[in-house]
């Protein structure tokens, strides 16, 4: 292994550093007014540039060096002993055994959780709504994008459609919370599939171009059918859940929606992990390994495209309206294409199929930027830096999905030969 | 319906499509090399057109002629671009040649979307008014109802920059590497090439075509924001995948398709849908041509 030279990492640094500076000078720091014929310098920027460029490659090179080393940690795996209990079994074994990990610890988490909105202030509460809004979202996505391996970029295109199903409905139809939060899964299911039909021939990059179109097709539709969607105004005064026909101050309603949140969440959870280790989500997975090979296994591809497009884009669904009820009021410009990819960003940060991360990633991405202000601006420009970051330094996320390794034993062929 | 109107949907398809073009060139090649679609190519475009706006904005108070801040403009535009371009692939794509595909095209987004709010920061995110940097030709006085100038200029720019391009490809070394590279990396090292250098001229020459598009359709449109880049990019890029991707005629013949559909379509449908006919149009070539109109269909290598 080389030594790190620093005299020279430091003037290969100061070279970099240089090249941004002149790369991004014209746009760093002059700005132009045309009309009146202004132009300002802002010099002081060319300083920032400088610096952080010198100190980001140094980081950067050093982390590159690092993964050239291999300095990396081995990867985690789970291994589990099969004998006559066959696949599934062993799974729900080990699905089970991983609840001794801490009672007191859980226990403590849902007293937290439980007790969060009576301690703290509604505005509080709220923040935290919208980012167990953003778990759900993550945990769809990270079906079709952790699991199957797809990349979907239209997916706020189905929580639209939960939205915009409970608005509706409500509209016309003075439906209730509690009817249309099945009709939006419901409803999203059925654009997933009809979504997943025409790409079910697409892999890796035109499967990520169609569902980035058919997000926009579905925002733009939305935006212009005024005689359907109300147009760019939106549809305000949607009513939020009622609890058992009582009607609930806003502060109380808040903290409804927040306990339905959490429900909601949990539910996502436990199924979703249930789904992963079922025979369906073994499918999903095979298949983002590999497809190809897992076709020639006997895996039905089609079937598990649909699957993982239509469950995901149920959770969507539910989100939506859930999210409807939440703000009372939604219009097109909640679903554009951004948003689409800021649940991405939760997928990958977090770490792509592990469930842990798609909670961490939501939390920190929806928190992190509400609660430091001064961050908030910049907040888009980190999310892009966050992605490409993580996919050079980092693949697998903050939390690394855990893998299975199955591995027979040797003393029990017998029986199975007696079977 | 009248000649003047069909005339004007007409040289409207063509100038949409010329600018399509010479971004669709762009995609095509990087895809043709390293088979990953580079989202950060729209944003090229939109540098170039920024860079030219502010390289111009400084100029006219120094008094010069248009003429001379047009061509000075361009250059700028085009070398800063060609120098983006270079640090795109150095910084977020060349770490990744092992990597999977999907992680690639992830980092593409991210860096498409950190270059987008770079220049919102950096500039503002209102519209800026692009000044018209082509110049009015005389001769063109009596027709002026339906062919502008500079919609003339952006035909025949394009014009001699295919020409330039195919003449690259076709009868230079670089040209001949770029061949090989894009049909076997591995082979193509061993025959002594350097895929990486090959790999950063693809992106270079494709930032330079990208730059020139966004400073001639910014000049003619006359106003410009830091988010023409995706809508562009995105539609550049079911240009190419419509003309068969990875195939330089392809991405001419498809830009000049969807150009004029989009023309056409939002002149005698509806311009509240101009966005939808892209999309729609992309969702049918993948499900009945996916190797698009002058595209090789590949068999899958296991």
């Amino acid at each position: 292994m080389t030594k790190i030279n620093l005299w020279k990492e430091a003037k290969t640094s100061l070279f970099i550093a240089l090249w941004f500076v002149i790369l991004t000078f014209p746009i760093m720091v002059i700005k132009v007014n045309t009309i009146d014929d202004i132009v300002e310098w802002r010099w002081v920027r060319i300083l920032f540039v400088g610096i952080g460029a010198f100190f980001f490659s140094a980081a950067y090179r050093y982390m590159l060096y690092r993964r050239k080393t291999g300095a990396r940690r081995e990867s985690k795996t789970r291994v589990l002993k099969i004998h006559r209990l066959g696949i599934n079994t062993a799974l729900d074994a080990a699905f089970f055994s991983q609840k001794k990990v801490a009672l007191p610890g859980i226990l403590f988490i849902a007293i937290a959780i439980i007790l969060f909105p009576f301690i703290t202030s509604m505005y509080q509460t709220n923040i935290i709504s919208t980012a167990l809004l953003s778990v759900m979202l993550g945990m769809g996505l990270n079906i079709v994008v952790g699991l199957g391996g797809m990349l979907h970029l239209g997916y706020i295109a189905f929580y639209a459609v939960g939205a915009y199903t409970y608005a509706l409905l409500n509209y016309h139809f003075g439906v209730n919370f509690w009817v249309a939060l099945p009709l939006g899964g419901l409803f999203s299911m059925i654009f997933g599939i009809l979504l997943g039909i025409p790409v079910l021939r697409l892999k890796g990059d035109y499967l990520a171009i169609v569902t980035l179109g058919f997000g926009e097709i579905i925002r733009i539709v939305l935006e212009n059918w005024n005689e359907f969607s109300f147009g760019p105004s939106g549809i305000a005064n949607i009513p939020r859940p009622g609890f058992f026909g009582v009607k609930l101050s806003i502060q109380h309603a808040s903290i409804f929606t927040y306990f339905i949140l959490v429900a909601l969440v949990v539910f996502t959870i436990f199924i979703v992990s249930r789904l992963k280790n079922s025979r369906l989500g073994r499918a999903w997975e095979a298949m983002r390994e590999d497809d190809i090979a897992c076709e020639a296994m006997g895996v039905d591809i089609t079937k598990a495209k649909m699957t993982a497009f239509a469950l995901g884009a149920f959770w969507a669904g539910l989100a939506g309206v859930v999210f409807a009820s939440k703000t009372t009021f939604i219009n097109p410009a909640s679903f554009t294409m951004w948003e689409s990819i800021v649940v991405l960003c939760i997928v990958v940060l977090g770490g792509m199929g592990s469930l842990g991360g798609v909670v961490i990633g939501a939390l920190l991405i929806v928190l992190l930027p509400e609660y430091l202000r001064a961050f908030s601006e910049y907040r888009m420009l980190l999310f892009g830096a966050v992605l490409v970051v993580m996919m050079i330094f980092r693949p697998e996320g903050l939390i690394r999905a855990r893998r299975h390794v199955f591995t027979f034993e040797h003393g029990e062929n017998k029986s199975e030969a007696e079977k | 319906m009248k000649l003047d109107f069909f005339l004007g949907l007409l040289l409207g398809g063509l100038t949409r499509g010329s600018i399509y073009a010479l971004l669709a060139l762009g995609y095509t090649m990087v895809y043709g090399i390293i088979q990953l679609i580079n989202f950060a190519h729209g944003e090229i475009y939109m540098i170039g057109a920024f860079t030219a706006l502010i390289v111009a904005g400084v100029l006219t108070l120094s008094g010069m002629p248009t003429l001379a801040i047009f061509a000075i403009a361009l250059v700028v535009a085009v070398v800063y671009a060609m120098g983006y371009g270079y640090t795109i692939e150095k910084m977020a794509y060349k770490p990744l040649r092992q990597a999977p595909r999907l992680s690639v095209l992830i980092s593409a987004i991210g860096m498409s979307m950190f270059l987008q709010n770079y220049v919102l920061l950096a500039q503002t995110s209102d519209f800026q008014p692009f000044p018209a940097l082509i110049p009015e030709f005389a001769f063109l006085e009596p027709y002026r109802k339906i062919i502008s100038s500079s919609q003339l200029f952006i035909l025949i720019t394009t014009a001699i920059v295919m020409v330039l391009l195919t003449i690259l490809i076709r009868y230079t070394r670089t040209g001949k590497a770029m061949r090989a590279t894009s049909q076997d990396k591995t082979m193509a090292m061993l025959v002594g090439i350097n895929v990486n250098k090959v790999i950063s001229t693809t992106f270079i020459i494709g930032s330079g075509t990208a730059a020139l598009g966004g400073l001639l359709i910014s000049s003619h449109i006359g106003q410009i924001n830091f988010y023409i880049g995706f809508i562009a990019g995105i539609k550049a890029f079911v240009a190419a995948v419509l003309g068969g991707i990875g195939s330089i005629p392809g991405a001419v013949l498809g830009s000049f398709v969807l150009g004029m559909t989009e023309s056409f379509g939002t002149g005698l449908v509806s311009s509240d849908y101009e966005d939808v006919f892209a999309f729609v149009f992309l969702i049918l070539i993948l499900i009945f041509r996916p190797e698009g109109l002058l595209g090789r269909s590949t068999k899958q290598k296991v």
